[in-house]
């Protein structure tokens, strides 16, 4: 286990944004962490909203999943820690 | 500059506040009027953004408080000093007011009482207790009759939100609370933040197949959370919702 800081919160307070850039609900799709292969649900990863941008990391290895990134009217989603993510 | 709404997308909307309930001292209870609301499920959130006079656009997320069977969608702010959005909206919003709204939000931490067989623990730290009325409500809205307990961690008796209406929630619904800070005299129930021994006491046997919520300050959901592991709960039984420091959001 990892000691987390206040600002961790989880999956469940970027559902909003992932529905924005998704189509879906997606606090209950698995995500697979393209690290250590742990599987979970997005709501229970760990997430930062403190950086510019939304930080996903992985709840077993604290690997990074995800980053989305405002650029003006749009969003840079990097999905590059996940080998998948599949809505439920 | 905006684009179209597409249907069957999570889009913001404009919700006209048409009631503020003072509830405690620092937390207020907004209750929107939103046209395009498609319903929710009871734990849903949604978030809420705020925009500027020069364009700065400051964005939270906030639990439903209302049942799905409710009139209108009821949020409950928790005032947090130095805050971007809660001060706004628990000092300044007035009904009338018209505030941007997207959801409903979630499909995890959300319970639909399908699931009778599964008596109910909740574990609410703070304004955690939140989505916690929305559940009780619905519970009571569709007769169903699973056997809840809550135990609810405040820092003292008037900070306890929704009081009467938990001390209301009638048959089948125990509620305890524990009071971090301060305990008025003659206090008989429990005192300090949750650990292990006290939640042992209070959660449902683990061969009872119980499934537990917890939501509140990011260090009390972890607390909890190990807690119930500890005490045999499958880590899928125990369903989270952290909302940061007790100073944040």
């Amino acid at each position: 286990m990892h000691a987390l800081d206040n600002t961790a919160l989880d999956g469940n307070a970027i559902g909003g944004l992932l529905g924005e850039i998704f189509g879906t609900e997606m606090t209950t799709a698995a995500a697979t962490c393209a690290a250590c292969g742990t599987v979970s649900l997005v709501a229970e990863t760990i997430v930062y909203l403190r950086a510019p941008g939304a930080v996903m990391r992985c709840r077993a290895c604290t690997a990074i999943l995800l980053v989305v990134t405002p650029h003006g009217e749009m969003k840079c989603v990097d999905l590059l820690g996940l080998s998948a993510l599949e809505p439920g | 500059m905006a684009r179209a709404a597409l249907p069957g997308r999570l889009n913001w909307q404009l919700g006209r506040v048409v009631d503020t309930i003072q509830q405690t001292h620092r937390a207020k209870s907004l209750v929107l009027d939103l046209p395009n609301w498609p319903g929710h499920r009871a734990g849903q959130h949604v978030d809420i953004r705020l925009t500027s006079d020069d364009g700065y656009q400051a964005q939270r997320g906030y639990s439903i408080a209302s049942a799905p069977e409710d009139d209108g969608v009821t949020l409950t702010v928790d005032r947090l000093e130095g805050g971007e959005v809660s001060p706004y909206l628990t000092d300044v919003v007035e009904p009338g007011d018209e505030i941007e709204v997207r959801g409903p939000i979630g499909g995890y931490f959300v319970w639909d009482g399908t699931e009778p067989q599964h008596p109910l623990l909740l574990l609410a730290g703070g304004s955690g207790v939140v989505p916690f009325r929305s559940i009780l409500r619905h519970r009571a809205r569709i007769g169903s009759t699973v056997p809840v307990r809550l135990l609810y961690s405040a820092r003292s008796l008037p900070d306890v939100i929704y009081r009467p209406e938990l001390a209301a929630s009638g048959d089948g619904v125990d509620v305890s609370y524990t009071l971090t800070r301060q305990q008025p005299p003659g206090w008989t129930g429990h005192s300090g933040r949750v650990t292990p021994d006290l939640l042992a006491g209070v959660a449902w046997p683990d061969d009872l197949m119980p499934l537990a919520f917890v939501c509140g300050p990011t260090a009390f959901v972890e607390t909890v959370a190990g807690a119930l592991v500890g005490l045999g709960y499958p880590a899928g039984q125990v369903k989270t919702e952290r909302y940061g420091g007790a100073g944040a959001s």
